[in-house]
C-alpha cells in the first residue's frame, strides 16, 4: 500500500514535469468555441475574424462552430482541452457552466468566456465589450434624423446587457431630441432572420422610421431597405446587405484582445481577470457613416466618439430617471460598472415594460 | 440485361440488410464528398467515426449521446408501428423536461433519496400528457397527428422560453435566461468517475427489453402489428383502435419525457433554452434505421450518435465543417429509404433462374 503510493507519487510527479516542460517548449495553440455558423455575418463571424487576427499574429487556432449550449458543450470544450489547445475562448454566454466545469479538471488550460460572470477557478477568465457606448452613437444618429420622433428597437432577452444597449441609445436620442420615443420588440432570439423580419415589420407598422437591433441577422436592415427606412449594423459592418438602410454598424472587434491574451499565454503573464472594453481600446468600432448622415450631425458623432474613448464622456451621465420619473443617477454623477452590470429598469423615453 | 421484377413478397433478409447497405452507401458517399470538398476522405472518415470512441472516454460520450436517441426511438417504434404518425418527440421531450425541471426545482437545496425518482416519474408524466394531446384529438376528433404533433414542438419550446426567461429563472443570475442549479439529490448518478455516463442509460435498456416483451409476447404488440399492416383488417378482428392510439402515444411521449428528464438532470444540471439538440427529430431516423426492432433501435442509436461526434472531431482536428454530420445522418435515412425499394423489386439477371 505504502510502496503503491510513493510509485505513483513519484510517477505523477514525473508526469507533472513532463507535462511543463512540454508545455514551454511548444507553440501555443488557441481554440475557439461558436454558437452558429462562422458565415452569420453577425456575432459568430466577428469572432472568427477575431481568430483569424490570432492567426495572423503567428499562432496555431481551431474552432468547432454551431456548438449547441445543451450537453454537447462540456464534451467539444473537454475534446479542445485534451487535444493540446492551451487557451479555449468560449464564445457563448451558455457556455458558462460547462466552461467552468471543464477548466477545473483542467488546470493548465487558459478559459475565456465571453459575457459571462462566473469565474469560479484561477484558470477562468471573462471579457465582454462595452457596446452600450456604440449604441449611444447610433442613439445620437437615430435622435437627429428621426421625422417621426418614433424609434424601432428589436430586442433579444431582456438581460442586463441589453437594458444596457436600449438605454444608452435612447439616453443620446434624447439629448439631441427631447421628444424622442424608443419602441421595443423582445425577439427573444439572438438569430432567427424570420422572427427578426417581423418584429422589425411590426415596429415600421407602429410609426418607427428607424429601427435599432440588438439581434444578429441581417434581416432588419434588409426589411428596412425595402420599406425605405433607416437602420444601424449589428456585430459586424452590414452596409452591403442595406446600403441605402443602413446608416452605419456598431463592430465587435474581438481580434487585438485576443492577441493580447494568446500573447500573454506565451509569454506565461496570463492572468484572470474580467475586461470589459469599449471604443476607447477599440473592442467597439463605429463603421463608416452614410452619406445620409449630415454634416452637423456627423460632426456631433465624431466628438461623441472620441469623448468616450478618452472618458471625457460616459454614456450614462445624470441625470437619468427611469420611467417612473425616479432618479437613477444623480446630476454629474455616472453610472458605476456595478449599476450597469445590474441593470435591470428602463429610463425615461422607453415604452412598454421590461418582459418578466 | 437485367429486368426488375416485383417481389411476391418483402423479402425478410433484404428487411434487416437494408439498414447496413444504407450505412455502407452513406459512408461512400460521405467520403466523396470530403473528397469534392479537398479532405482526404479515409482520413476523413477516420477522423469521423474511429477516433471519437478510440478510447474509455469517447466511447462513455457516444453511450451518453445514444442514450436519449435510443429511448425515444423505442417509444416512438411504438406509434410507428402501429400507424400512428407521432412527429414530436422532441415536443414530449421538452414538456418532459419542464415538468421533471419544474420538481426539481421545487427541490432546490434539499436532499433525499425521494427527490430522483419523483423528479424522474414528473418527466414520464409530463411526456405522456404532451403526447396526449395528438392522441385524444386523433381519436375523438380525427385530426391529423402528424401535424398536430409536429405543431407541438414549436408551442413546448416557447413555453420553456418563456419559463427560463421569466418565473424560473435563476434570481441571483442576472435574468439570463436558466434556471437554478438543481441540488445533487435531483441529479442522475454518474457511473463512472470523471465520466459523464449517468443512470439514465439503465432507464433506455429497460425501455429495449419491455419493448421487446410488449412487441413480440403480448396481446396489445399483436393488435399494433395487425393495425399496422392494415387498419381495416383491426377493425374488423374488433380491436379498440382508440384504445390503442393513445396508449402507444403515451408510451411514446413517456419515452420521450425520460429522455429529458436524463438530459437535464444528466449532464445539463439545469432548465435552460436548449434542452436538446434536436434529438426527438434525429430519434426517427434511428427508430427506422433500426427497423422499429428493440436490438436494430440500440445499434441505429450507436451509428447516429457516432455523427455527432464525429462531426466535432472532424471540425477540430481536420477543419471539416461540423455541419456535416448532419449531412450524414440525412444520407442515412435517404439511402435507407432508397433501399426499400429492394424490399420490395428484385434484380433479374438474364440467364439466371427463375
Amino acid at each position: 500500500m505504502h510502496k503503491l503510493f510513493i510509485r505513483s507519487f513519484v510517477s505523477s510527479l514525473v508526469f507533472l514535469f513532463t507535462l511543463t516542460v512540454a508545455a514551454v517548449a511548444k507553440d501555443v495553440k488557441a481554440a475557439f468555441v461558436y454558437i452558429g455558423p462562422t458565415g452569420d455575418h453577425g456575432w459568430t463571424y466577428q469572432h472568427d475574424v477575431g481568430r483569424k487576427a490570432v492567426e495572423a499574429a503567428g499562432f496555431k487556432t481551431t474552432y468547432v462552430e454551431g456548438v449547441p449550449e445543451s450537453a454537447d458543450a462540456e464534451r467539444v470544450l473537454r475534446q479542445l482541452a485534451n487535444s493540446g489547445h492551451d487557451v479555449i475562448f468560449t464564445t457563448s454566454f451558455g457556455y458558462m457552466n460547462p466552461t467552468n466545469k471543464v477548466a477545473k479538471e483542467f488546470p493548465n488550460v487558459k478559459f475565456e468566456h465571453a459575457t459571462g460572470y462566473k469565474r469560479e477557478h484561477p484558470n477562468v477568465a471573462t471579457y465582454a465589450a462595452r457596446f452600450y457606448e456604440g449604441r449611444a452613437i447610433l442613439g445620437t444618429i437615430a435622435g437627429s434624423m428621426t421625422k417621426s420622433n418614433v424609434i424601432g428597437y428589436v430586442a433579444s432577452f431582456p438581460i442586463p446587457e441589453v437594458i444596457r444597449g436600449i438605454n444608452s441609445f435612447t439616453l443620446a436620442a434624447q439629448k439631441v431630441n427631447p421628444n424622442i420615443k424608443t419602441k421595443i420588440v423582445w425577439a427573444f432570439t439572438w438569430y432567427d432572420p424570420g422572427k427578426e423580419a417581423e418584429a422589425a415589420k411590426a415596429l415600421i407598422d407602429q410609426g418607427a422610421d428607424i429601427i435599432a437591433q440588438h439581434t444578429d441577422s441581417t434581416a432588419i436592415v434588409q426589411i428596412a431597405e425595402k420599406a425605405g427606412v433607416y437602420a444601424f449594423g449589428q456585430a459586424s459592418d452590414m452596409d452591403k446587405f442595406a446600403p441605402k438602410a443602413v446608416l452605419t454598424s456598431v463592430e465587435n472587434n474581438w481580434g487585438p484582445y485576443y492577441v493580447e491574451r494568446v500573447k500573454a499565454v506565451a509569454n506565461g503573464t496570463w492572468n484572470q481577470k474580467d475586461t470589459w472594453h469599449g471604443i476607447g481600446d477599440g473592442m467597439v468600432v463605429i463603421s463608416d457613416l452614410d452619406s445620409a448622415i449630415p454634416s452637423n450631425v456627423r460632426s456631433k458623432v465624431k466628438k461623441l466618439q472620441a469623448d468616450l474613448a478618452s472618458g471625457k464622456v460616459h454614456a450614462f451621465t445624470g441625470p437619468i430617471y427611469d420611467q417612473k420619473g425616479n432618479l437613477m443617477v444623480a446630476e454629474g454623477k455616472t453610472a458605476d460598472d456595478g449599476m450597469l452590470a445590474g441593470m435591470m429598469t428602463y429610463v425615461k423615453g422607453v415604452e412598454g415594460d421590461i418582459p418578466k | 440485361m437485367i429486368k426488375i421484377v416485383k417481389r411476391d413478397e418483402p423479402s425478410r433478409a433484404i428487411f434487416f440488410l437494408t439498414p447496413i447497405l444504407a450505412i455502407f452507401l452513406t459512408l461512400v458517399a460521405g467520403g466523396l464528398i470530403f473528397y469534392i470538398l479537398g479532405f482526404k476522405p479515409f482520413e476523413a472518415l477516420k477522423f469521423f467515426f474511429i477516433v471519437p470512441i478510440a478510447d474509455k472516454y469517447g466511447f462513455s460520450e457516444l453511450l451518453l449521446k445514444a442514450t436519449p436517441l435510443c429511448l425515444i426511438a423505442i417509444g416512438l417504434s411504438f406509434c410507428f408501428k402501429s400507424n400512428n404518425w407521432n412527429i414530436g418527440a422532441e415536443g414530449q421531450l421538452t414538456f418532459g423536461a419542464i415538468v421533471s425541471g419544474g420538481v426539481a426545482l421545487l427541490f432546490y437545496e434539499q436532499e433525499g433519496f425521494y427527490i430522483l425518482p419523483i423528479v424522474i416519474l414528473a418527466g414520464a408524466i409530463g411526456g405522456m400528457l404532451y403526447a396526449s394531446i395528438p392522441a385524444i384529438l386523433k381519436t375523438y376528433f380525427n385530426t391529423n397527428e402528424i401535424l398536430v404533433s409536429l405543431m407541438l414542438v414549436y408551442v413546448s419550446k416557447l413555453i420553456l422560453d418563456y419559463l427560463v426567461v421569466g418565473p424560473w429563472s435563476n434570481p441571483e443570475g442576472f435574468n439570463f435566461p436558466e434556471t437554478r442549479q438543481f441540488s445533487d439529490s435531483a441529479r442522475l448518478p454518474l457511473l463512472f468517475e470523471g465520466l459523464r455516463i449517468h443512470a439514465g442509460i439503465f432507464l433506455a435498456l429497460a425501455a429495449v427489453v419491455i419493448s421487446w416483451f410488449i412487441f413480440y409476447k403480448t396481446y396489445l404488440g399483436f393488435q399494433m402489428k395487425v393495425s399496422g399492416f392494415s387498419l381495416k383488417t383491426a377493425k374488423y378482428a374488433g380491436y379498440k383502435g382508440k384504445k390503442m392510439i393513445i396508449l402507444v402515444f403515451l408510451i411514446s411521449g413517456a419515452c420521450a419525457g425520460l429522455a429529458g428528464v436524463g438530459e437535464i438532470t444528466g449532464p445539463i444540471g439545469q432548465l435552460h433554452r436548449e434542452v436538446s439538440p434536436d434529438y426527438g427529430f434525429t430519434a426517427i431516423i434511428v427508430a427506422f434505421l433500426g427497423r422499429l426492432h428493440p436490438v436494430g433501435i440500440i445499434f441505429a442509436s450507436l451509428v447516429v450518435a457516432i455523427t455527432y461526434l464525429g462531426a466535432e472531431t472532424a471540425q477540430i482536428f481536420m477543419q471539416i465543417p461540423k455541419y456535416t454530420g448532419q449531412v450524414f445522418q440525412g444520407m442515412i435515412l435517404f439511402f435507407l429509404l432508397a433501399s426499400d425499394y429492394l424490399l420490395f423489386f428484385k434484380f433479374k439477371f438474364k440467364g439466371s433462374k427463375k
